[in-house]
């Protein structure tokens, strides 16, 4: 059982956690995640660790509700325990000078690019963050990524702030303008590192990608997680997640996350009804409840 | 006063002895059972199993216990099933082996020691494993487990993975009065046992009880701990202080065959789908969460021939699968599953291909399989192992409707700590290198054994394997030499 220390959300239905985990707090490096099951007939899922204290001997993941699991994930509190957490998997992030580095983190995988943007800043490299969300109030961490960031550029799907656009459009101009860049990190949602590795072929700019395949166990021994990458098939949670974004087989990573839509449709319905339930019955107790 | 003595039958004269027929064991109806997960074989009553046991010749040299890779007293636990003294029976059989009602149920016998019981020079060989299964069950609804009384030593040993070696390391070295603790990967204990092989085959409340026993005794768990990340070997050694440790990490990296369409949807690995439905209750949606592509009326092959893809066919049988084939470029001799899953299997209405193998898994061009294009093969010469060699018949094409292909064509060794561990030898394949009488690595104080010393092999070599192990553990922590 893994106590959380802390809960809160930082934008809507993306929820920041502290949770013990002295283990994993101690070994922990940048691009590494955890698997964790919230409870007995819970399925396991790899969230990406934000960052760690091992002092106090905890990590921080951040959850965007999507499904059954991270919307029961989210409903959780401080006080509250995780059945499993295991971790830290998969390899870290190759973190060295290069020189300009643009990291870029669409939705909620600012979060996941911020202990790689992080570790870049502190090993030398000139650090360029794009970070962009549908609206503002998507908008996560952007205090931390400036404090580690030479330059911050924002971008939203429907220009409720700062710049309209995607975080292409920022990497376009930065290319366009002749920045130098040595390497660009993407993680976020799969059409937008596939956006972005096609942007960057043409110039031959080195490009990482972080795949998110589904997980189970984290250590190599079920195989659900391949993917193709440079034709070969290789496990993303010992080989990755991390990969050189123009050999990723994007087309077969898309495919295999929808293997089971039905399946996830029907677990998500099912969990909305009791949620909604237990809202109807919250309301019904206290007399000032909204109705 | 043993109360069992009441059942005490006085044993026949040896003539007699080969006319009683071979006890069936009870199981499940076959049309009932490739419906649901419960287990196939029901298990002696003491009648039968005391009927079984009359059998035995009682052998000057038994061959069974020399074919026994931890050479079970098969002739003295089964004189005690004629008495009566089950218990005595279930105590005997510890002595060599600590988890009987695992072995008794999963042992290929028929190497071991059946295939060469002196009986079956005549007749069918002696039920060892049904009566091996039959004691252990016994003692376990009995709940009469002696708990051994032993001074602690204050060594303090880390074992590594929680499959049937690693537990055999734990349950020796807790009763030589060290500190034992086990640190596995996954959230649930027992390796192969709980995630790989079905409940039909080997229920979980086996393992479940075989493990508080183990806690009673004073063994420490820790789940959720992949050796090599979550913490290294030498930070066991030299931070957490254990004197020994003891890697029983298993083989488990699942192969695929390379051929175009394997990254199609509804391509499993068998590890992937056992998984799912052993470890995470997938048969269970929607009141587990984890899901599983619906298999209800759909055509499901599994490639490849051991106990593995026996499982898993076997288990998508039982998700409703209307066709379930299993493909193997072999013919059934050369099979290693059990010989007696082949014929559950069989009359479960699995659909055998023999020297079959698919060489393309084909697609609607939405990306998901529809089938495989597949060769027969004929047999040609014996390869290094001795084993004849498919190969394609030309002009043998055909394609098979499938909408799930299971690979089940073995398994590689688990990486994670040799990798992280320097100056522990591995071979050519990554197998970690151990010495096969001491189970010792090359490095001081660690020790090897199971499927990650030998590749993919049984239950009971990875026990043979950590019994020896834990008796050269307990001689390092004693005499200090290496
Ligand atoms: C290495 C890695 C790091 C990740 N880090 C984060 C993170 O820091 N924060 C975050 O919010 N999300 C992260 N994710 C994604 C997160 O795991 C999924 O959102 C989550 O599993 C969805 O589960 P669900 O039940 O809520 O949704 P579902 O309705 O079950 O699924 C929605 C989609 O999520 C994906 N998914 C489902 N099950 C799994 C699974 N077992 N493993 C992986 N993906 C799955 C599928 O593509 C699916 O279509 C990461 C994924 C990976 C592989
Ligand atoms: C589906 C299937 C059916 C089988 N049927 C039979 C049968 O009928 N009869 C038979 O005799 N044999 C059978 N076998 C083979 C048998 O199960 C294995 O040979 C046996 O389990 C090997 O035992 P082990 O202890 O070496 O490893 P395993 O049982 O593989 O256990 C290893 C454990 O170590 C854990 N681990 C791995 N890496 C780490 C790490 N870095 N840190 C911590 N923990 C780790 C794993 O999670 C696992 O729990 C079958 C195998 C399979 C897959
Ligand atoms: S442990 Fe296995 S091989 Fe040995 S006697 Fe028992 S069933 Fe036979
Ligand atoms: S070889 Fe067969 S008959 Fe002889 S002692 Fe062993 S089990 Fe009995
Ligand atoms: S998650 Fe099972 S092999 Fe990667």
């Amino acid at each position: 059982m893994f106590k959380i220390i802390d809960a809160k959300f930082l934008a809507p239905a993306i929820k920041r956690f502290i949770i013990e985990a002295p283990r994993i707090a101690r070994k922990q490096k940048p691009g590494q995640f955890v698997i964790l099951r919230v409870y007995e007939e819970g399925e396991r899922i790899p969230i990406t660790i934000e960052s760690s204290d091992p002092a106090r001997g905890t990590i921080s993941i951040v959850v965007q509700s999507v499904g059954k699991t991270t919307r029961l994930l989210n409903s959780l509190q401080a006080g509250n325990h995780i059945l499993d957490v295991v971790g830290p998997l998969g390899k870290p992030s190759q973190i060295e000078n290069f020189g300009t580095v643009v990291v870029i983190g669409g939705g909620v995988g600012t979060a996941m690019a911020y202990p790689s943007a992080s570790a870049m800043k502190q090993a030398g490299n000139r650090v360029i963050t794009i970070i962009g969300a549908r609206n503002k109030e998507l908008i996560i961490l952007e205090r931390e990524l400036r404090a580690v960031s030479d330059a911050l550029l924002i971008t939203t799907d429907d220009g409720s702030y700062a710049d309209r656009g995607f975080v292409t459009d920022k990497l376009r101009q930065l290319i366009q303008n002749g920045t130098r860049i040595d390497l660009v990190l993407a993680i976020g949602p799969v059409v937008m590192m596939k956006a972005v590795a096609e942007m960057t072929r043409r110039d031959n700019i080195r490009t990482v990608v972080s795949l998110n395949p589904i997980m189970i166990d984290g250590t190599g021994m079920c195989g659900g997680c391949r993917v193709l990458v440079d034709g070969k098939s290789v496990f993303a949670c010992v080989d990755g997640p991390e990969f050189d974004a123009h050999k990723v087989d994007f087309e077969v990573l898309v495919q295999r996350a929808g293997m089971y839509r039905d399946a996830e449709q029907r677990s998500l319905a099912a969990y909305q009804e009791v949620e909604s339930k237990s809202k109807e019955e919250a309301c019904a107790i206290s007399p000032g409840g909204e109705r | 006063m043993k109360p069992a003595a009441k059942n005490s039958l006085t044993p026949l004269p040896m003539k007699a002895r080969m006319k009683v027929p071979r006890q069936l064991m009870p199981e499940q109806p076959a049309n009932e059972r490739n419906k649901n997960f419960s287990e196939v074989n029901l298990g002696y009553s003491p009648e039968l199993a005391q009927q079984e046991a009359l059998r035995c010749l009682e052998c000057a040299k038994p061959t069974c216990t020399v074919n026994c890779p931890v050479g079970v007293k098969v002739k003295e636990f089964v004189e005690l099933i004629v008495a009566g003294d089950f218990l005595g029976a279930a105590a005997k059989i510890r002595e060599d082996n600590v988890l009987p009602a695992v072995t008794g149920r999963v042992c290929p016998q028929e190497d071991h020691c059946e295939g060469k019981c002196l009986l079956s020079k005549k007749v069918k060989p002696l039920g060892v494993g049904y009566l091996e299964r039959f004691v252990a069950d016994y003692e376990q609804r009995m709940g009469t487990h002696v708990l051994p009384n032993v001074p602690p030593t204050g060594k303090k040993v880390a074992v590594v993975g929680s499959g049937p070696s690693g537990l055999t390391v734990a349950g020796d070295l807790i009763q030589k009065g060290h500190k034992v603790r086990v640190f596995e990967a996954l959230h649930e204990l027992g390796g192969v046992l709980v995630y790989g092989i079905p409940e039909f085959r080997l229920p979980k409340h086996i393992i479940r009880q075989q493990l508080d026993y183990m806690r009673r005794m004073g063994v420490e768990f820790e789940t959720n701990v992949v050796v090599g990340r979550t913490v290294t070997l030498d930070e066991l050694m030299q931070e957490e202080g254990y004197d020994a440790v003891y890697i029983g990490t298993g083989a488990g990296l699942p192969q695929f065959m390379g051929i175009p369409g394997e990254h199609l949807n509804g391509v499993y690995s068998a590890n992937e789908f056992l998984t799912r439905i052993n470890l995470m209750k997938a048969y269970k949606f929607p009141a587990y969460d984890e899901p599983m592509l619906d298999l209800n009326g759909k055509d499901v092959a599994v490639i490849g021939g051991g106990n593995t893809a026996l499982d898993a066919i076997r288990s998508a049988l039982r998700l409703g699968a209307r066709k379930a084939y299993v493909l193997y470029r072999r013919s059934e001799a050369e099979m290693p599953a059990r010989a007696e899953e082949v014929h559950h299997a069989r009359q479960e209405g699995i659909d055998f291909q023999m020297l079959t193998a698919p060489v393309e898994l084909l697609s609607d061009g939405k990306g998901w399989m529809t089938g495989a294009r597949c060769v027969r093969m004929e047999l040609g010469e014996p390869d290094a192992q001795g084993r004849r060699r498919p190969i394609p018949l030309s002009g043998s094409e055909f394609d098979l409707p499938l909408s799930v292909a299971i690979m089940a064509i073995g398994t590689t060794a688990n990486p994670i700590v040799q990798s992280t561990t320097p100056g522990l030898g591995t071979n050519k394949r990554g197998y970690i290198q151990a010495d096969s009488e001491t189970q010792r690595t090359t490095r001081q104080g660690v020790f090897a054994g199971g499927d990650i010393v030998t590749g993919a092999a049984t239950v009971i070599l990875a026990m043979g394997a950590g019994r020896r192990a834990a008796r050269s553990i307990h001689d390092y922590l004693t005499t200090g030499q290496w």
